[in-house]
Protein backbone atom coordinates (compact mmCIF):
# COMPACT_ATOMS: atom_id res chain seq x y z
CA UNK A 1 0.00 0.00 0.00
CA UNK A 2 1.64 3.13 -1.14
CA UNK A 3 0.83 6.72 0.76
CA UNK A 4 -0.51 9.99 -1.41
CA UNK A 5 -1.28 13.46 -0.06
CA UNK A 6 -4.25 15.27 -1.92
CA UNK A 7 -3.61 18.92 -1.61
CA UNK A 8 -6.77 21.03 -1.68
CA UNK A 9 -6.14 24.79 -3.88
CA UNK A 10 -9.29 27.13 -3.71
CA UNK A 11 -10.19 29.62 -5.66
CA UNK A 12 -12.00 33.23 -4.63
CA UNK A 13 -15.11 32.41 -3.65
CA UNK A 14 -16.03 36.04 -2.14
CA UNK A 15 -19.84 35.79 -2.77
CA UNK A 16 -19.88 32.69 -4.75
CA UNK A 17 -20.42 30.05 -2.09
CA UNK A 18 -22.98 30.97 0.82
CA UNK A 19 -22.47 30.45 4.04
CA UNK A 20 -24.99 27.38 4.45
CA UNK A 21 -22.81 25.76 1.48
CA UNK A 22 -19.66 26.36 3.66
CA UNK A 23 -21.11 24.26 6.81
CA UNK A 24 -22.27 21.89 4.84
CA UNK A 25 -19.03 21.17 3.04
CA UNK A 26 -17.75 21.44 6.40
CA UNK A 27 -20.10 18.03 7.76
CA UNK A 28 -19.45 16.71 3.98
CA UNK A 29 -15.55 16.63 4.53
CA UNK A 30 -16.11 15.30 8.09
CA UNK A 31 -18.07 12.33 6.52
CA UNK A 32 -15.43 11.70 3.49
CA UNK A 33 -12.70 11.63 5.80
CA UNK A 34 -14.76 9.03 8.00
CA UNK A 35 -15.23 7.45 5.29
CA UNK A 36 -12.16 6.88 4.74
CA UNK A 37 -10.89 6.57 8.14
CA UNK A 38 -13.26 3.54 7.56
CA UNK A 39 -11.66 2.03 5.35
CA UNK A 40 -8.31 2.38 7.33
CA UNK A 41 -6.78 4.09 4.53
CA UNK A 42 -6.99 7.86 6.19
CA UNK A 43 -2.97 8.72 7.57
CA UNK A 44 -3.53 12.39 8.63
CA UNK A 45 -4.33 16.19 7.22
CA UNK A 46 -5.39 19.02 8.25
CA UNK A 47 -5.52 22.61 7.02
CA UNK A 48 -2.00 24.80 6.67
CA UNK A 49 -1.94 28.17 8.34
CA UNK A 50 -0.26 31.12 6.99
CA UNK A 51 0.44 32.21 10.06
CA UNK A 52 4.21 32.53 10.99
CA UNK A 53 5.30 30.73 7.62
CA UNK A 54 8.37 31.33 6.77
CA UNK A 55 10.50 30.52 3.90
CA UNK A 56 14.23 29.87 4.03
CA UNK A 57 15.72 30.40 1.10
CA UNK A 58 19.46 28.92 -0.03
CA UNK A 59 21.73 31.22 1.88
CA UNK A 60 19.71 30.09 4.84
CA UNK A 61 18.28 33.70 4.94
CA UNK A 62 14.58 33.27 7.28
CA UNK A 63 12.16 35.08 5.49
CA UNK A 64 8.22 35.49 6.26
CA UNK A 65 5.65 33.48 4.26
CA UNK A 66 5.15 31.65 1.89
CA UNK A 67 2.24 34.23 0.60
CA UNK A 68 -0.41 32.34 -0.64
CA UNK A 69 -2.08 34.51 -3.22
CA UNK A 70 -5.43 35.52 -1.71
CA UNK A 71 -7.10 34.29 -5.15
CA UNK A 72 -5.81 30.93 -4.53
CA UNK A 73 -4.83 29.37 -1.54
CA UNK A 74 -3.24 26.00 -0.51
CA UNK A 75 -5.72 25.85 2.19
CA UNK A 76 -4.93 22.04 3.84
CA UNK A 77 -3.91 18.51 3.21
CA UNK A 78 -4.92 14.78 3.54
CA UNK A 79 -2.92 11.71 3.17
CA UNK A 80 -4.78 8.70 2.04
CA UNK A 81 -3.21 4.82 1.67
CA UNK A 82 -4.13 3.69 -1.57
CA UNK A 83 -3.59 1.15 -3.98
CA UNK A 84 -2.88 3.06 -6.84
CA UNK A 85 -2.74 7.00 -8.00
CA UNK A 86 -6.18 6.09 -9.35
CA UNK A 87 -7.62 5.12 -6.07
CA UNK A 88 -5.99 7.99 -4.34
CA UNK A 89 -7.73 10.04 -7.05
CA UNK A 90 -11.36 8.33 -6.57
CA UNK A 91 -10.80 8.96 -3.30
CA UNK A 92 -10.43 13.26 -3.68
CA UNK A 93 -13.10 13.11 -6.14
CA UNK A 94 -15.00 12.80 -2.81
CA UNK A 95 -14.17 15.99 -1.25
CA UNK A 96 -17.03 18.98 -1.16
CA UNK A 97 -14.06 21.12 -1.93
CA UNK A 98 -14.20 20.31 -5.23
CA UNK A 99 -18.16 21.73 -5.23
CA UNK A 100 -16.35 25.31 -5.53
CA UNK A 101 -15.85 26.30 -8.89
CA UNK A 102 -12.22 26.36 -9.83
CA UNK A 103 -10.84 24.50 -6.72
CA UNK A 104 -8.63 21.89 -7.65
CA UNK A 105 -7.33 18.81 -5.70
CA UNK A 106 -3.44 17.67 -6.38
CA UNK A 107 -2.84 14.00 -5.96
CA UNK A 108 0.92 13.36 -5.39
CA UNK A 109 2.70 9.87 -3.88
CA UNK A 110 4.68 10.23 -0.65
CA UNK A 111 7.91 8.52 -1.27
CA UNK A 112 7.97 6.62 1.65
CA UNK A 113 10.88 3.98 1.14
CA UNK B 1 -18.70 19.54 16.55
CA UNK B 2 -20.82 21.99 18.00
CA UNK B 3 -23.79 23.47 16.23
CA UNK B 4 -25.08 22.63 12.82
CA UNK B 5 -25.33 26.15 12.18
CA UNK B 6 -22.10 27.49 13.48
CA UNK B 7 -20.53 29.12 9.78
CA UNK B 8 -23.65 30.64 9.26
CA UNK B 9 -24.40 32.41 12.51
CA UNK B 10 -20.38 32.98 12.42
CA UNK B 11 -20.56 34.76 8.95
CA UNK B 12 -23.87 36.69 9.45
CA UNK B 13 -22.21 38.10 12.36
CA UNK B 14 -18.76 38.57 11.52
CA UNK B 15 -17.99 39.34 7.71
CA UNK B 16 -20.03 42.58 7.76
CA UNK B 17 -17.48 43.44 11.05
CA UNK B 18 -14.22 42.59 9.07
CA UNK B 19 -15.38 43.89 5.83
CA UNK B 20 -16.21 47.10 7.46
CA UNK B 21 -12.67 47.40 9.61
CA UNK B 22 -10.45 46.36 7.08
CA UNK B 23 -11.63 48.68 4.54
CA UNK B 24 -11.85 51.60 7.11
CA UNK B 25 -7.90 50.33 7.38
CA UNK B 26 -7.28 50.40 3.99
CA UNK B 27 -9.82 52.75 2.09
CA UNK B 28 -12.67 52.40 -0.27
CA UNK B 29 -10.80 51.54 -3.33
CA UNK B 30 -9.82 48.21 -1.36
CA UNK B 31 -13.13 47.26 -0.46
CA UNK B 32 -12.89 44.27 -2.77
CA UNK B 33 -9.68 43.10 -1.46
CA UNK B 34 -10.65 43.41 2.53
CA UNK B 35 -14.24 41.08 1.24
CA UNK B 36 -11.84 38.34 -0.75
CA UNK B 37 -9.42 38.51 2.62
CA UNK B 38 -12.95 37.75 4.92
CA UNK B 39 -13.56 34.82 2.46
CA UNK B 40 -10.84 33.41 2.16
CA UNK B 41 -10.52 33.16 6.00
CA UNK B 42 -13.90 31.35 5.96
CA UNK B 43 -12.49 28.90 3.77
CA UNK B 44 -9.64 28.70 5.46
CA UNK B 45 -11.78 27.74 8.31
CA UNK B 46 -13.40 25.01 6.26
CA UNK B 47 -9.99 23.39 5.69
CA UNK B 48 -9.03 23.48 9.31
CA UNK B 49 -12.31 22.84 11.54
CA UNK B 50 -13.05 19.66 9.73
CA UNK B 51 -10.10 18.08 11.79
CA UNK B 52 -9.44 19.80 14.79
CA UNK B 53 -12.80 20.71 15.65
CA UNK B 54 -13.75 24.39 16.55
CA UNK B 55 -11.42 26.67 18.50
CA UNK B 56 -12.56 27.60 21.50
CA UNK B 57 -12.94 31.19 20.23
CA UNK B 58 -13.70 30.73 16.60
CA UNK B 59 -14.47 34.59 16.31
CA UNK B 60 -11.07 35.57 17.61
CA UNK B 61 -9.35 32.60 15.37
CA UNK B 62 -11.64 34.64 12.03
CA UNK B 63 -9.81 37.53 13.60
CA UNK B 64 -6.05 36.60 13.83
CA UNK B 65 -6.66 34.48 10.20
CA UNK B 66 -7.70 37.72 8.61
CA UNK B 67 -5.03 39.96 10.40
CA UNK B 68 -2.11 37.15 9.30
CA UNK B 69 -3.57 37.21 5.50
CA UNK B 70 -3.55 41.51 5.53
CA UNK B 71 0.44 40.72 6.88
CA UNK B 72 0.53 38.33 4.04
CA UNK B 73 -0.76 40.55 1.21
CA UNK B 74 1.29 43.21 2.60
CA UNK B 75 4.70 42.02 2.68
CA UNK B 76 3.82 40.87 -1.18
CA UNK B 77 2.66 43.25 -2.88
CA UNK B 78 4.37 46.73 -3.02
CA UNK B 79 1.51 49.11 -4.79
CA UNK B 80 -0.87 48.02 -1.95
CA UNK B 81 2.13 48.58 0.61
CA UNK B 82 2.92 51.63 -1.19
CA UNK B 83 -1.02 53.56 -1.23
CA UNK B 84 -1.90 51.94 2.69
CA UNK B 85 1.31 52.23 4.25
CA UNK B 86 0.69 55.83 5.93
CA UNK B 87 -2.96 54.51 6.50
CA UNK B 88 -1.89 51.52 8.52
CA UNK B 89 0.49 54.10 9.96
CA UNK B 90 3.07 51.26 10.32
CA UNK B 91 6.45 51.20 10.09
CA UNK B 92 8.28 49.11 7.88
CA UNK B 93 7.92 45.57 9.89
CA UNK B 94 4.90 43.74 8.96
CA UNK B 95 4.36 42.82 12.86
CA UNK B 96 3.47 46.07 13.17
CA UNK B 97 0.18 46.38 11.17
CA UNK B 98 -2.51 46.41 13.32
CA UNK B 99 -6.05 45.57 12.29
CA UNK B 100 -8.16 46.92 15.08
CA UNK B 101 -10.59 44.53 16.22
CA UNK B 102 -12.09 46.11 19.08
CA UNK B 103 -16.23 46.41 19.48
CA UNK B 104 -15.57 50.19 19.35
CA UNK B 105 -13.51 50.29 16.07
CA UNK B 106 -16.07 47.36 14.60
CA UNK B 107 -19.33 49.24 15.49
CA UNK B 108 -17.94 52.66 14.33
CA UNK B 109 -16.39 51.41 11.06
CA UNK B 110 -19.47 49.57 10.09
CA UNK B 111 -21.74 52.64 10.77
CA UNK B 112 -19.29 54.39 8.69
CA UNK B 113 -19.30 52.04 6.28
CA UNK B 114 -23.17 52.23 5.61
CA UNK B 115 -22.98 56.14 5.59
CA UNK B 116 -20.15 55.59 2.30
CA UNK B 117 -22.82 52.42 1.01
CA UNK B 118 -25.62 55.08 1.05
CA UNK B 119 -24.15 58.09 -0.37
CA UNK B 120 -26.00 60.13 -2.29
CA UNK B 121 -24.85 60.02 -5.15
CA UNK B 122 -25.16 56.05 -5.43
CA UNK B 123 -28.08 54.61 -6.81
CA UNK B 124 -30.30 53.54 -4.91
CA UNK B 125 -30.76 50.12 -5.98
CA UNK B 126 -26.41 49.76 -5.83
CA UNK B 127 -26.84 50.99 -2.31
CA UNK B 128 -29.06 48.52 -1.60
CA UNK B 129 -27.08 46.15 -2.99
CA UNK B 130 -24.34 47.05 -1.48
CA UNK B 131 -25.43 47.12 1.86
CA UNK B 132 -27.29 43.52 1.56
CA UNK B 133 -23.48 42.38 0.26
CA UNK B 134 -21.32 44.16 2.51
CA UNK B 135 -22.71 44.78 5.76
CA UNK B 136 -25.77 42.02 5.88
CA UNK B 137 -23.05 39.38 4.15
CA UNK B 138 -26.05 38.12 1.81
CA UNK B 139 -24.42 35.99 -1.12
CA UNK B 140 -25.12 36.95 -4.78
CA UNK B 141 -27.90 34.13 -5.11
CA UNK B 142 -29.39 35.27 -2.03
CA UNK B 143 -29.74 39.18 -3.51
CA UNK B 144 -30.90 37.82 -7.07
CA UNK B 145 -33.78 35.55 -5.29
CA UNK B 146 -34.73 38.67 -3.09
CA UNK B 147 -34.86 40.43 -6.21
CA UNK B 148 -36.41 37.80 -8.59
CA UNK B 149 -32.88 38.38 -10.83
CA UNK B 150 -29.90 36.48 -11.16
CA UNK B 151 -26.20 36.55 -9.85
CA UNK B 152 -25.15 38.49 -13.23
CA UNK B 153 -27.59 41.57 -12.36
CA UNK B 154 -26.79 41.61 -9.00
CA UNK B 155 -23.08 41.55 -9.72
CA UNK B 156 -23.24 43.84 -12.37
CA UNK B 157 -25.26 46.20 -10.62
CA UNK B 158 -22.10 45.66 -6.99
CA UNK B 159 -19.46 46.25 -9.39
CA UNK B 160 -20.94 49.67 -10.85
CA UNK B 161 -21.94 50.66 -6.91
CA UNK B 162 -18.38 49.98 -6.38
CA UNK B 163 -16.66 51.66 -9.09
CA UNK B 164 -18.66 54.51 -8.07
CA UNK B 165 -17.30 54.61 -4.66
CA UNK B 166 -13.97 54.29 -5.98
CA UNK B 167 -14.54 56.88 -8.68
CA UNK B 168 -15.56 59.77 -5.90
CA UNK B 169 -12.96 58.41 -3.44
CA UNK B 170 -15.97 58.32 -1.27
CA UNK B 171 -14.19 58.10 2.57
CA UNK B 172 -15.30 55.81 5.31
CA UNK B 173 -16.35 58.78 7.80
CA UNK B 174 -18.76 60.31 9.51
CA UNK B 175 -20.55 63.03 7.87
CA UNK B 176 -19.99 66.92 8.60
CA UNK B 177 -22.21 68.15 11.38
CA UNK B 178 -24.18 70.54 9.13
CA UNK B 179 -24.71 67.40 6.56
CA UNK B 180 -26.15 64.66 9.41
CA UNK B 181 -29.72 65.01 9.46
CA UNK B 182 -29.84 64.72 5.49
CA UNK B 183 -27.21 62.03 5.45
CA UNK B 184 -28.97 60.18 8.27
CA UNK B 185 -32.73 60.34 6.60
CA UNK B 186 -30.83 58.79 3.17
CA UNK B 187 -29.39 56.33 4.96
CA UNK B 188 -32.50 55.47 6.60
CA UNK B 189 -34.57 55.57 3.33
CA UNK B 190 -32.59 52.90 1.93
CA UNK B 191 -32.61 50.51 5.16
CA UNK B 192 -36.20 50.96 4.50
CA UNK B 193 -36.55 49.81 1.03
CA UNK B 194 -34.65 46.89 2.16
CA UNK B 195 -37.12 46.10 4.76
CA UNK B 196 -40.09 46.74 2.46
CA UNK B 197 -38.30 44.62 -0.02
CA UNK B 198 -38.61 41.98 2.20
CA UNK B 199 -42.06 42.32 4.17
CA UNK B 200 -43.33 43.51 0.83
CA UNK B 201 -41.33 41.20 -1.59
CA UNK B 202 -42.31 38.84 -4.42
CA UNK B 203 -39.62 36.22 -3.99
CA UNK B 204 -41.30 33.05 -2.66
CA UNK B 205 -38.52 32.50 -0.30
CA UNK B 206 -39.35 32.71 3.44
CA UNK B 207 -35.96 32.57 4.50
CA UNK B 208 -34.53 35.72 2.88
CA UNK B 209 -38.38 38.00 3.16
CA UNK B 210 -37.40 37.54 6.86
CA UNK B 211 -33.66 37.89 6.48
CA UNK B 212 -33.95 40.93 4.97
CA UNK B 213 -36.67 42.21 7.72
CA UNK B 214 -33.93 41.31 10.12
CA UNK B 215 -31.07 42.91 7.98
CA UNK B 216 -32.78 46.21 8.26
CA UNK B 217 -33.49 46.42 11.82
CA UNK B 218 -30.11 45.36 12.74
CA UNK B 219 -28.89 48.41 10.07
CA UNK B 220 -30.77 50.50 11.90
CA UNK B 221 -29.86 49.71 15.47
CA UNK B 222 -25.93 50.06 14.17
CA UNK B 223 -27.18 54.44 14.05
CA UNK B 224 -28.88 54.27 16.79
CA UNK B 225 -26.14 53.11 18.47
CA UNK B 226 -24.17 56.28 17.84
CA UNK B 227 -25.49 59.22 20.20
CA UNK B 228 -24.85 61.64 16.98
CA UNK B 229 -27.41 59.37 14.85
CA UNK B 230 -29.85 58.66 17.37
CA UNK B 231 -32.51 61.03 16.24
CA UNK B 232 -36.31 61.00 16.10
CA UNK B 233 -36.22 59.78 12.07
CA UNK B 234 -34.12 56.95 13.79
CA UNK B 235 -35.96 55.88 16.35
CA UNK B 236 -39.54 56.76 14.34
CA UNK B 237 -38.00 54.01 11.60
CA UNK B 238 -37.16 51.50 14.38
CA UNK B 239 -40.35 51.39 15.17
CA UNK B 240 -42.21 51.25 12.35
CA UNK B 241 -40.22 48.50 11.44
CA UNK B 242 -40.70 46.77 14.86
CA UNK B 243 -44.46 47.16 14.55
CA UNK B 244 -44.64 45.53 10.86
CA UNK B 245 -42.44 43.20 11.67
CA UNK B 246 -44.03 41.38 14.71
CA UNK B 247 -46.91 40.32 11.88
CA UNK B 248 -44.24 38.98 9.78
CA UNK B 249 -45.13 35.26 10.65
CA UNK B 250 -49.15 35.85 10.47
CA UNK B 251 -48.56 37.88 7.45
CA UNK B 252 -48.01 34.50 5.31
CA UNK B 253 -49.63 31.41 5.26
CA UNK B 254 -47.45 28.12 5.21
CA UNK B 255 -47.98 28.17 1.18
CA UNK B 256 -46.74 31.42 1.06
CA UNK B 257 -50.13 33.20 0.37
CA UNK B 258 -50.55 36.75 1.58
CA UNK B 259 -52.95 36.40 4.57
CA UNK B 260 -54.46 40.52 5.04
CA UNK B 261 -54.79 41.74 8.69
CA UNK B 262 -58.37 41.04 9.27
CA UNK B 263 -58.00 37.56 8.79
CA UNK B 264 -53.66 37.17 10.34
CA UNK B 265 -54.04 34.64 13.48
CA UNK B 266 -53.22 37.67 16.38
CA UNK B 267 -51.03 34.76 18.52
CA UNK B 268 -48.82 35.09 15.89
CA UNK B 269 -47.98 38.22 16.33
CA UNK B 270 -44.47 38.28 17.80
CA UNK B 271 -45.07 39.99 21.08
CA UNK B 272 -41.41 41.27 21.85
CA UNK B 273 -41.35 43.18 18.56
CA UNK B 274 -44.12 44.96 19.34
CA UNK B 275 -43.04 45.95 23.12
CA UNK B 276 -39.96 47.52 21.04
CA UNK B 277 -41.99 49.08 18.50
CA UNK B 278 -43.81 50.95 21.16
CA UNK B 279 -40.42 51.51 23.00
CA UNK B 280 -38.73 53.47 20.18
CA UNK B 281 -42.12 55.27 19.44
CA UNK B 282 -42.27 56.45 22.69
CA UNK B 283 -38.13 57.44 22.17
CA UNK B 284 -39.39 59.27 18.96
CA UNK B 285 -41.52 61.58 20.61
CA UNK B 286 -39.21 63.07 22.59
CA UNK B 287 -37.88 65.06 19.77
CA UNK B 288 -40.67 68.33 19.20
CA UNK B 289 -41.33 66.81 15.60
CA UNK B 290 -43.22 64.85 13.43
CA UNK B 291 -42.23 63.14 10.61
CA UNK B 292 -43.82 60.59 8.02
CA UNK B 293 -42.30 57.36 9.58
CA UNK B 294 -43.49 58.47 12.82
CA UNK B 295 -46.97 58.98 11.40
CA UNK B 296 -46.76 55.24 9.96
CA UNK B 297 -45.15 53.85 13.54
CA UNK B 298 -48.60 55.71 15.51
CA UNK B 299 -51.10 53.50 12.62
CA UNK B 300 -48.75 50.62 12.67
CA UNK B 301 -49.36 50.84 16.92
CA UNK B 302 -52.93 51.23 16.83
CA UNK B 303 -53.20 48.35 15.07
CA UNK B 304 -52.02 46.39 17.54
CA UNK B 305 -54.62 47.69 19.96
CA UNK B 306 -58.01 45.11 19.95
CA UNK B 307 -60.63 45.71 17.60
CA UNK B 308 -63.17 46.97 20.93
CA UNK B 309 -60.80 50.26 21.94
CA UNK B 310 -63.34 52.67 20.99
CA UNK B 311 -60.13 54.89 19.72
CA UNK B 312 -58.77 52.69 17.60
CA UNK B 313 -60.38 53.71 14.28
CA UNK B 314 -60.80 57.80 14.88
CA UNK B 315 -57.21 57.37 15.74
CA UNK B 316 -55.94 55.75 12.79
CA UNK B 317 -58.08 57.88 10.55
CA UNK B 318 -56.51 60.85 12.21
CA UNK B 319 -53.25 59.94 11.29
CA UNK B 320 -54.29 59.24 7.73
CA UNK B 321 -55.32 62.73 7.85
CA UNK B 322 -52.50 64.08 8.92
CA UNK B 323 -50.03 61.42 6.88
CA UNK B 324 -51.53 62.74 3.52
CA UNK B 325 -50.69 66.29 4.38
CA UNK B 326 -46.78 64.76 4.61
CA UNK B 327 -47.24 62.07 1.71
CA UNK B 328 -50.17 62.79 -0.73
CA UNK B 329 -50.09 59.09 -2.51
CA UNK B 330 -52.91 56.90 -3.74
CA UNK B 331 -52.16 54.28 -1.06
CA UNK B 332 -52.15 56.52 1.70
CA UNK B 333 -55.62 57.85 0.54
CA UNK B 334 -57.10 54.14 -0.21
CA UNK B 335 -56.04 53.21 3.60
CA UNK B 336 -56.88 56.33 5.21
CA UNK B 337 -60.86 55.79 3.29
CA UNK B 338 -60.43 51.93 4.72
CA UNK B 339 -60.50 53.81 8.16
CA UNK B 340 -63.04 56.12 7.29
CA UNK B 341 -64.93 53.28 6.69
CA UNK B 342 -64.11 52.02 9.87
CA UNK B 343 -65.43 55.04 11.49
CA UNK B 344 -68.37 56.41 9.25
CA UNK B 345 -69.46 52.68 7.45
CA UNK B 346 -68.91 51.78 4.16
CA UNK B 347 -71.49 52.84 2.69
CA UNK B 348 -70.04 56.65 3.09
CA UNK B 349 -67.00 55.16 2.36
CA UNK B 350 -67.71 54.42 -0.89
CA UNK B 351 -68.78 58.22 -1.74
CA UNK B 352 -66.02 59.16 -0.17
CA UNK B 353 -63.67 56.94 -2.21
CA UNK B 354 -65.77 57.40 -5.76
CA UNK B 355 -65.46 61.07 -4.88
CA UNK B 356 -61.47 61.25 -5.58
CA UNK B 357 -59.74 59.76 -8.58
CA UNK B 358 -57.62 56.62 -7.44
CA UNK B 359 -58.75 54.48 -10.09
CA UNK B 360 -55.43 53.54 -11.12
CA UNK B 361 -53.97 50.42 -9.33
CA UNK B 362 -55.23 47.33 -7.92
CA UNK B 363 -55.76 48.38 -4.58
CA UNK B 364 -58.49 50.86 -5.40
CA UNK B 365 -60.67 48.05 -6.56
CA UNK B 366 -59.99 45.33 -3.93
CA UNK B 367 -60.83 48.12 -1.37
CA UNK B 368 -64.31 48.65 -3.44
CA UNK B 369 -64.92 45.18 -3.32
CA UNK B 370 -64.33 45.12 0.37
CA UNK B 371 -66.40 47.94 0.83
CA UNK B 372 -69.39 46.55 -1.53
CA UNK B 373 -69.30 42.64 -0.35
CA UNK B 374 -71.91 42.99 2.34
CA UNK B 375 -74.57 44.77 -0.17
CA UNK B 376 -73.53 43.42 -3.70
CA UNK B 377 -72.08 40.33 -4.20
CA UNK B 378 -72.12 40.85 -7.71
CA UNK B 379 -70.52 44.57 -8.02
CA UNK B 380 -67.91 42.90 -5.56
CA UNK B 381 -66.87 40.30 -7.78
CA UNK B 382 -66.48 42.76 -10.69
CA UNK B 383 -63.98 45.01 -8.76
CA UNK B 384 -62.09 41.78 -8.03
CA UNK B 385 -62.15 40.94 -11.77
CA UNK B 386 -60.94 44.63 -12.17
CA UNK B 387 -58.58 44.12 -9.30
CA UNK B 388 -57.54 40.85 -11.11
CA UNK B 389 -56.22 41.74 -14.52
CA UNK B 390 -54.42 44.61 -12.95
CA UNK B 391 -52.14 43.05 -9.80
CA UNK B 392 -48.99 42.04 -10.97
CA UNK B 393 -47.57 39.62 -8.62
CA UNK B 394 -48.96 36.05 -8.41
CA UNK B 395 -49.55 35.84 -4.62
CA UNK B 396 -52.17 38.94 -4.70
CA UNK B 397 -53.88 37.12 -7.89
CA UNK B 398 -54.14 34.17 -6.11
CA UNK B 399 -55.62 36.17 -3.21
CA UNK B 400 -58.08 38.44 -5.35
CA UNK B 401 -58.97 34.41 -6.84
CA UNK B 402 -59.81 33.21 -3.45
CA UNK B 403 -61.79 35.98 -2.72
CA UNK B 404 -63.92 35.75 -6.21
CA UNK B 405 -64.47 32.00 -5.20
CA UNK B 406 -65.89 32.81 -1.47
CA UNK B 407 -67.97 35.40 -3.24
CA UNK B 408 -69.46 33.00 -5.92
CA UNK B 409 -70.31 30.58 -3.21
CA UNK B 410 -71.94 33.09 -1.44
CA UNK B 411 -73.99 34.24 -4.23
CA UNK B 412 -75.01 30.45 -4.65
CA UNK B 413 -76.36 29.83 -1.07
Amino acid sequence: MKEYILLFRHENANGKVSPEQMQQWMKQQMDWVAGIAAQNKFVSGTGLLFEDAKVVNHQKMITNGPFGDIKETLGGYVIVKAESAEEAAEFAKGTPILMGEGNTVEVRQILTH
Amino acid sequence: MAENDIIPHLFRTEYSKMVSVLTKSFGIEYVELAEDIVSETFMLALDVWPFKGLPTNPTAWLYTVAKNKVKNHYLRNNTFKKKVRHILEMGMLPEEISIDFSEKNIVDSQLQMLFAICHPSISVESQICLALRILCGLGLDEIADAFLSNKENIHKRLQRGKKKLKQLGIKIEMPAENDLNERVDAVLHTIYLVFSEGYYSESNSRIIRSELCADALNMAYLILSNSNTNLHSTNALLSLMCFQSSRLEARMSDHGDIILYDDQDRNLWDKELIEKGFYFLQQASKWDITSQYYIEASIAYWHTVESTHPDKWTSILLLYDVLLTINNSPVVSLNRIWAYSKVHGALQAIDEAESQDLKTNHFYFMLMAELCRHFDEGIAIQYLSKAYALCKTNAEKDLIQLKIVALQTKQMV
